[in-house]
């Protein structure tokens, strides 16, 4: 007989079975020199950066995932870079821009020298060239389709000036330009088809890395770009990248990611899981930085349409009912901030409304019995014979989604509200979130711009609660998409936040974290303003 | 009507080949969602594609023509070899199972010698030794072999041999050194399986009368085990390789994953889960097709090997 196939519970146990061992290789592992005493940067050598998942496809326009995107910002140049502290939008391969009063019309003047690794200049027209490519993506650029859903054309003024217009306010394209989805590729690149774009054939741009080779499932190399000396003023220091080359290694299984860092078989690793954070942050050598993601936060994402959740109290009292910290604590690790409003902290223009979103379970229960919500046999409340019960779709896109959702359903049922989880494959749930079909969406989006919530909640646009055209919440989202400013967007984006967490049009969790751990050979490696991987000042140690 | 049974069997070969094609088409297609949908599903955190661009996509991969045109249109274009291009890397397909079948052969041939040489050695071993603590202990390995997780051997492996004493990388394809754990790791479900079935046919063999006769006949105690009775229950096991091969297939997935090596394993649960038709297409019909080849090789070989076996006659299985 043929043996059989691994029991499922065996395979989810493995890891567990496995921990106890790697915790010990951790406590056995040598440390060397921490990265603090690591001296002053030294170039050369190779980072050996182990990343969870394959890249599928390297051109930096076309992708859409974390891994792909973490390897696509160090090919390329953007017209603009992001401070990751401020938030404030400042030069890059444009050295100055001006914006009209309406948010149509953005006009960029390209600072001299900088080149594609072709050797052909990063001129006025190469970026329209650019920009004309990224449009005719069409839907095979998520990312830049969104940030360019108005785009009109894009006009070479002089070979340093270019202006790029737009049919409707376009505030965000500002911080748009910024991303690497937006960077710039050689007009060259575009004489090769979008597919072969993905291989990383004939993908040619002015970054500080060049693309090298790509084993897929296996690794990514990249190395540095001589002569560059055009980075972003934001950065550590100015020529070229420290290292000579990054070789991403695609490790899918957590355990190996973890082990193979504390062996010394990688220098970096990323998407530390929060049972394996420990193994790193108690020194030996190693250094964990983190950063939560910019965007719309974690959240329980209501259609006001449907059953119990059309009542704005029932929501007002799911949102009291839910022990954010509780959640970061037990299912979560510290590195990880409970919600304070529908955007993450890190987002330019977020406003704290942590008030608002504090754990009251009596609150919670008194808001119900006065809306008519009495507690069943079970324990669940009911009115007229109506359950107070919703279900939550979501997928698996973030590892810990499932025990976050549980947790949340105990805490929920405390308050006499029966949250029933449901979880989807990637297609099913975005079938499900574009039929309409469903209670509430358990997703977050990564974007370090508030107009991410007129992209989610305006009647314009995806109108994820299904509100009513023409509510108070359109209004402010046009009113913030339609200027630059940051002094005159900010009432309209804080008034934003406000009306979406007090009338729990969704109902913020927590704030995803990317979590790296880098060995003790390891220094500088950093994020940019969404939390990608930034690797110009990353360099390693002679080991 | 006559036909040849050579030709018979390569009728039956394409049958074969257009059923994985047809079925792998309407299972993907019957499964909610498309590979546009998984897509754009997939972009960092839920960035929502409006279901003008989700339209616009299926036209650009030929998602939105009517079932039997895309059926009609892929199948004509397999007959030539191609499968067409994936929907989620961008390459051609036949060419992404092209390049992952190399580590993979690499991988699993290596486990294949090793799990002969492990399976067949406690086989012979366990039937052949006369202290019987030795040859329970021997017999009762290959059901503890079947049953141990490969997932969880893989993982130990890795922790024993790669972070504890450094002896072989845990991640990547580079050499002779990092095919080792994972053949191993491969080696042990199939080693296990041609253990049973060989300890079986060597125990059937030997309480066969022809046996006793050579034995009678004053043949040493070893040439009976090895020259009679091994060489007539090698014999099933031959007809073990299909088995055999699908299982360390099977087991590649797990391994490659847990090994970071890419192969055929990690492009075909990447492209099941992407509902990438034209990739999962290619690797059911390439694997279809190099197991009608391993079939069709076994039973044109198997007559030259024990002449009672007609060519025409079904082919005699292994009762293991």
């Amino acid at each position: 007989m043929p043996g059989h196939p691994p029991s499922r519970f065996l395979r989810a146990a493995a890891p567990a079975l496995a921990l106890p061992l790697l915790l010990l290789t951790a406590c056995a592992s040598a440390g060397g020199a921490g990265a603090g005493d690591a001296g002053p940067p030294r170039p050369g050598g190779t980072l050996r950066l182990g990343i969870s998942s394959n890249p599928d496809c390297l051109d930096p326009q076309q992708v859409s995932t974390n891994a792909a995107l973490n390897v696509g910002r160090q090919l390329v140049d953007s017209l603009t870079d992001q401070d990751p502290k401020t938030g404030a939008i400042t030069p890059w391969l444009a050295d100055k821009w001006t914006v009209n009063a309406d948010s149509t019309s953005f006009t960029f003047h390209l600072k001299p020298g900088a080149t594609f690794s072709d050797g052909t200049p990063v001129d006025a027209s190469a970026v329209k060239t650019s920009f004309d490519g990224i449009k005719a993506l069409g839907a095979k650029a998520l990312l830049g389709a969104s940030y360019l859903a108005t785009y009109q054309s894009s006009t070479v003024v002089d070979p340093a000036t270019v202006r790029i217009d737009f049919s409707a306010p376009s505030a965000q394209f500002l911080q748009a330009s910024s991303t690497m989805s937006l960077g710039v590729l050689a007009p060259a690149t575009y004489k090769k088809t979008a597919e072969q774009r993905c291989q990383g054939e004939g993908l040619v741009g002015s970054g500080p890395f060049v693309f090298t080779s790509f084993k897929p499932n296996q690794e990514v190399v990249l190395s540095k770009r001589t002569g560059y000396h055009w980075g972003s003023p934001l950065w550590s220091h100015q020529g070229e990248a420290y290292l000579d080359k990054v070789d991403y290694k695609i490790v899918p299984e957590p355990g190996v990611r973890t082990g193979s860092l504390a062996s010394g078989q990688l220098d970096a690793i990323t998407d530390v899981q929060p049972v394996d954070e420990p193994q790193f942050s108690a020194g030996g050598g190693f250094t964990e930085p983190v950063r939560p993601n910019p965007g719309i936060v974690f959240n329980l994402h209501a259609n006001v349409t449907r059953g119990v959740l059309a009542d704005t109290k029932v929501r007002q009292a799911v949102s009291k009912g839910i022990n954010r910290p509780e959640v970061t604590n037990t299912v979560l690790t510290k590195n990880y901030k409970p919600a304070t409003s529908i955007l993450g902290s890190a987002t330019p223009l977020y406003t704290d409304l942590s008030k608002d979103l504090a754990y009251d379970q009596a609150g919670a229960e008194a808001l119900l019995q006065a809306d008519g919500w009495v507690p069943g046999p079970d324990g669940i409340r009911t009115k007229n014979g109506q359950r107070l019960s919703a279900a939550v779709i979501f997928s698996a896109v973030f590892n810990q989604n499932q025990s976050v959702l549980e947790l949340i359903q105990q805490q929920l049922r405390k308050i006499g509200f029966d949250l029933q989880i449901q979880l989807h494959t990637n297609a099913e749930a975005t079938q499900l979130q574009q039929s309409g079909n469903y209670d509430f969406l358990w997703y977050n989006v990564t974007r370090a711009d508030p107009d991410i919530l007129r992209q989610q909640f305006s009647t314009k646009t995806s109108n994820r609660s299904k509100l009513p055209a023409g509510n108070p919440l359109d209004t402010v989202l046009d009113q913030q998409s339609a200027t630059v400013d940051a002094a005159a967007r900010k009432p309209a984006a804080e008034q934003a936040q406000r009306l979406i967490v007090e009338q729990a049009y969704a109902i913020p969790v927590f704030e995803l974290t990317q979590v790296l751990a880098l060995g003790p050979n390891a220094s500088g490696v950093g994020f940019e303003a969404s939390s990608r991987l930034q690797l110009f000042d990353a360099w390693v140690s002679a080991s | 009507m006559r036909v040849h049974p050579v030709v018979r069997r390569l009728l039956q070969a394409v049958v074969v080949l257009w059923a994985a094609f047809t079925l792998s088409f309407v299972i993907l297609y019957l499964l909610p969602g498309d590979a546009v949908l998984t897509k754009l599903g997939n972009a960092e955190g839920g960035i929502t594609a409006t279901p003008q661009q989700i339209a616009a996509a299926r036209a650009q991969y030929g998602l939105d023509e009517p079932i039997l045109v895309q059926y009609g249109k892929r199948l004509l274009d397999a007959l030539h070899g191609d499968f067409g291009t994936s929907v989620s890397t961008g390459d051609d397909a036949t060419h992404m199972v092209l390049t992952a079948l190399p580590p993979t052969f690499a991988v699993t041939g290596l486990a294949l010698v090793l799990a002969v040489v492990l399976g067949g050695g406690v086989a012979i071993l366990g039937t052949y030794t006369r202290v019987r603590a030795v040859s329970q202990f021997l017999l009762s390995l290959p059901p503890l072999g079947t049953s141990l997780p490969t997932f969880w051997v893989g993982l130990l492996l890795i922790q024993l041999f790669s972070f504890r004493l450094r002896l072989f990388p845990a991640l990547g394809a580079n050499g002779f050194a990092s095919l080792v754990l994972p053949a191993v790791t491969l080696a042990l479900p199939t080693g296990a399986i041609i253990a049973q079935v060989l300890a079986k046919s060597l125990r059937t063999q030997l309480a066969e009368p022809y046996i006793e006769i050579t034995r009678a006949k004053g043949a040493s105690r070893r040439r009976v085990h090895f020259g009679h009775a091994l060489r007539n229950a090698g014999l099933p096991a031959l007809t073990l390789v299909g088995v055999v091969a699908g299982n360390l297939l099977a087991g590649s997935v797990v391994t490659e994953t847990v090994f970071s090596r890419d192969g055929i394993g990690r492009v075909t649960t990447s492209a099941v889960t992407a509902q990438d038709i034209p990739v999962v297409q290619a690797v059911i019909v390439l694997s279809a097709l190099f197991f009608v080849l391993l079939n069709l090789a076994v039973d044109l070989l198997y007559p030259l090997l024990d002449p009672r076996v007609a060519v025409v006659r079904e082919r005699v299985t292994a009762d293991g």
